[in-house]
């Protein structure tokens, strides 16, 4: 990664807000797949005709239809009311996660490189301890130790984001730890958390919006992984990866619709988040560009 | 190296004790059934966890190298027996899949790099940035869908060894290989497309178009093994996918695999399989980084470690 990676970059002006769609079509039809995906998300309960929760023993596994557009399950839930309220469940999750391990990355990130020496020493060893572990390895011991739960899942899927924000924010924070506002504030006196917090924080916002578009795909598919396992979101809570769970395999010939159209809302919203981050880095900061 | 594997250690050893409670009134809640303190007790003594930390630490770590990761709290039988029972399954689908991932990856970078801006290259830079976004336990749900709707067949569930039957061991095993080495090859492709457009673009390429060799012979013989160097670190440093993706797709095809013995140890709180099987994840991680190193500067002599 580049030591100098945040001298290169802008921060957003309007005009180049406003640029955007025209330099970053592709970025530009991702962000907007996510905003359609949070709007859905909040507007969840005025859009869907069922209860997603609701089972209608009347119609377990119709096929996609006039009543129900994609179908119900084996409990009779609408397909189509869940994974709306699905779409809630993976944004609300992956924001929270990706928010609190990107944040919690910047801080130590910009910890180590401000103090350098002993602290930076300890901050990248053990950030090289953390990456030994694959992502979902490091989740799936989190949920191992804490058990199940909405709050453990968050947790879970944070602690593998931070080592990796941490590297990325702490190359960006070498570069202006010697910067003159950054003396200066140490001459005024103020306190090494102020600095941190309040100088250099804010200076490696651009690496800082890259991470957190780029985590919220990862968190998207990692909350589906866990789901999926059973070991994240438990029943009857929609949730896309779990409506993929036993379901999908044992209804596979009667009813492949099951199995179709939440793997389909998983595959969008992560590559949409994919797409505007990656076009994101280039707008912001051409220099973390990878192939 | 060596710290970070003691670190990993570590940091295993603590995960498995932060635990809210200690293992043992967790795994009795978690029966549902009353015990009382004599018999908790009595559990803590059998599984040593009355000793003090540093012991038990100590008993672990001593364990640990003579290959003796204790023994299972579900099934009462040694881990390392556990281990080796699945570690032929898992081991020859990460083969796979990892042969799997660098024969699409290199064949359609170097399409994306030779016609680069075409439709070509914007249907390959599709290809992979999708298999990033499609879960490869959707992927592995899709295949067994297609292939029940296309031929009404499922892969065999059993497991059949190679050396019993090389033909039944495959068509069982290239499915979930499939599944995972997809999404594995998304980024080896994109590292191929960018390697070969700049290798294109060296002297030594265009002498030997110059001197009118065959564009065929320049193409493989000269750009794309100098490209296949970055791929091949990229094909290690992504090894973490693979395993990611063999736990979550071992579970679609019912492979009774590490990754099935992974979720398991999590379901029936089987802490001691659970943390053993992180700390060999974590040390295969380490020691392929390693030997990635080792290799790359063996390929590429410019590159010499101090």
């Amino acid at each position: 990664m580049a030591g100098g990676a945040v001298v290169g970059a802008r921060a957003p002006r309007a005009g180049a807000v406003a640029d955007f769609p025209r330099q970053h079509p592709v970025g530009a039809a991702g962000a907007a797949v996510i905003v359609a995906m949070a709007l859905v998300a909040a507007l969840a309960p005025l859009l869907v005709p069922y209860d997603p929760l609701a089972p209608d023993y009347g119609a377990m596994l119709a096929r996609p239809g006039p009543a129900h557009w994609l179908g119900t399950d084996a409990f009779g839930r609408d397909v189509l009311s869940r994974i709306v309220w699905g779409a809630r469940t993976a944004l609300s999750v992956g924001l929270a996660a990706a928010l609190v391990g990107a944040t919690l990355g910047a801080v130590v990130g910009v910890a180590g490189a401000y103090f350098g020496g002993l602290v930076d020493l300890l901050v990248e060893r053990v950030v090289d301890i953390l990456l030994s572990f694959p992502l979902i390895i490091l989740a799936l011991a989190v949920v191992a130790s804490l058990g199940n739960g909405i709050g453990t899942l968050i947790l879970a899927i944070t602690v593998p984001m931070v080592p990796r924000c941490a590297r990325v924010i702490r190359s960006s924070a070498l570069a202006i730890r010697r910067a003159p506002y950054v003396d200066a504030a140490r001459a005024a006196g103020y306190g090494h958390a102020r600095i941190i917090l309040r100088h250099m924080l804010p200076n490696v916002m651009a690496p800082y919006l890259i991470m957190v578009t780029a985590f919220m795909g990862q968190a998207i598919l990692l909350e589906a992984s866990l789901s999926f396992l059973g070991l994240g979101v438990a029943e009857p809570t929609p949730a896309w990866g779990l409506m993929l769970k036993g379901a999908a395999v044992d209804f596979a010939e009667t009813a492949p619709w099951l199995a179709l159209f939440p793997g389909l809302a998983i595959s969008l919203g992560v590559l949409a988040f994919n797409l505007f981050g990656d076009s994101l880095r280039d707008a912001l900061d051409p220099k973390l560009r990878t192939p | 190296m060596l710290p970070t594997l003691a670190g990993v250690a570590v940091l295993v050893f603590v995960l498995m004790r932060v635990l809210p409670g200690d293992i043992v009134e967790l795994r009795f809640a978690g029966e549902s059934s009353f015990a009382s303190k004599a018999e908790l007790d009595l559990e803590r003594h059998r599984l040593g966890l009355d000793a003090p930390l540093w012991r038990q630490f100590a008993r672990w770590i001593g364990g640990l190298v003579r290959l003796d990761f204790g023994r299972s709290l579900w099934t009462g039988g040694p881990i390392s027996r556990e281990i080796a029972l699945r570690f032929e399954l898992s081991f020859e689908v990460a083969i796979l899949a990892t042969a799997v991932a660098v024969l699409l990856a290199v064949p359609l970078g170097l399409l994306a790099a030779v016609w680069q801006d075409t439709w070509v290259d914007y249907a390959v830079r599709l290809f992979s940035i999708a298999g990033l976004a499609v879960p490869s336990f959707w992927l592995g749900i899709l295949l067994i869908l297609g292939l029940l709707v296309a031929w009404g067949w499922l892969p065999p569930i059993e497991f059949t060894p190679v050396y019993v039957s090389p033909w039944r061991n495959v068509t069982q095993l290239v499915w979930p290989a499939l599944a995972v080495g997809y999404r594995y090859s998304a980024v080896a492709t994109r590292m191929m497309r960018s390697a070969m457009l700049e290798v294109l673009r060296e002297d030594y390429v265009r002498t030997a178009r110059a001197k009118g060799l065959w564009p065929r012979l320049v193409l493989w013989r000269h750009a794309a093994r100098n490209a296949m160097l970055p791929v091949f670190t990229v094909i290690v440093l992504e090894f973490t996918f693979l395993i990611g993706g063999l736990v979550v797709t071992e579970q679609v095809f019912n492979l009774n695999g590490l990754g099935l013995l992974f979720v398991e140890s999590i379901a029936h709180r089987d802490y001691t399989l659970t943390q053993a099987l992180v700390l060999l994840v974590a040390v295969i991680t380490v020691l392929a980084n390693f030997a990635a190193d080792l290799v790359y500067a063996w390929l590429d002599p410019r590159i010499r470690y101090a």
